[in-house]
């Protein structure tokens, strides 16, 4: 079987392309592929250890939330960016920097 | 090396490359499309992981939900978003993307580190749960015991995540819909 160090590290590595991906974009959307990028680096770890609870199943379960919060949480945002980009005419998060009125 | 091992490497071989061109490339529709390709090597990592489940949900929120959302968003921001991509190609090295990197390379090396220091797979609770036949075998069906789970250990967190779903989708909605003059 594949051991539990193995999915530590691509989850790992899987979480620090995201965290490179938010920092360095200029664009929200890309931003926003970064965050998911990260939630799912977090529930493959979650599944992972999930193997090791058949009875309650609580890796697996809180990995469902976490997919339901993301999807959440993407709607949310792509409202939010949609609603900015009609009022500033860019989606670059480095250039909204006006108050309202 | 057997057969699950190879698919495991394989699976993220493709999800790690997948990801690293999403970060790399400049074209921000090719990105969101290899970012398919990571999410579906993702559900093959879980069902290596023996969570069918997850792996299915994964393919059906992640794959048929969000990304066809994110793209509906490139669509209807497109214009000011290639401007974006046209204003980056022209730096050629951008010394800009410096501390982005060294930050991840360095919590990478954290995060690589406390891994192997920890040896997950010696750890107190996972030698219980092999001993005492706690662990998911490849041959268990998970999903029936997922679904009576969730309807009775799980039911407080389920309805609050339903109700915070509604939320949220009463929120985008109103947050997209047109203004009305008056």
């Amino acid at each position: 079987m594949i051991s539990l160090t193995d999915f530590l590290l691509v989850s790992a590595v899987l979480f620090c392309i995201g965290l490179y991906m938010i920092m360095s974009k200029h664009n929200a959307i890309q931003i926003l592929i970064g965050i998911e990028l990260m939630l799912n680096a977090a529930i493959l770890n979650l599944v992972a250890f999930g193997r090791y609870d058949r009875f309650n199943n609580g890796g697996q379960m809180f990995a469902l939330f976490a997919i339901v919060l993301a999807a959440a949480t993407t709607a949310v945002a792509l409202a939010i960016i949609l609603n900015v980009y009609k009022k500033y005419k860019t989606i670059d998060p480095g250039k909204i920097d006006g108050l309202k009125d | 090396m057997t057969l699950v091992q190879a698919l495991f490497y394989l699976m993220s071989f493709i999800a790690l490359a997948s990801a690293l061109f999403v970060a790399a490339t400049k074209n921000l529709v090719r990105s969101i499309f290899m970012f398919f390709v990571t999410l579906f090597a993702l559900a093959g990592l879980y069902v290596l992981a023996l969570a069918d489940f997850v792996a299915i949900t994964q393919i059906v929120i992640y794959v048929g939900g969000i990304l066809v959302l994110i793209l509906f968003a490139f669509m209807l921001s497109g214009k000011e978003t290639l401007n974006v991509i046209a204003q980056q190609r022209k730096q050629f090295i951008s010394i800009s993307r410096l501390p982005a990197l060294l930050v991840a390379a360095l919590f990478l090396i954290v995060f690589v580190n406390v891994i192997v220091k920890v040896d997950a797979n010696n750890l107190e609770w996972v030698k219980k749960a092999i001993a005492t036949k706690n662990d998911i075998q490849s041959n268990a069906a998970t999903t029936e015991n997922i679904g009576v789970n969730l309807m009775t250990k799980y039911l407080l967190p389920f309805e609050a995540v339903s109700i915070l779903l509604m939320i949220a989708l009463i929120g985008a909605a109103h947050l997209s819909r047109k203004e009305r003059t008056e």
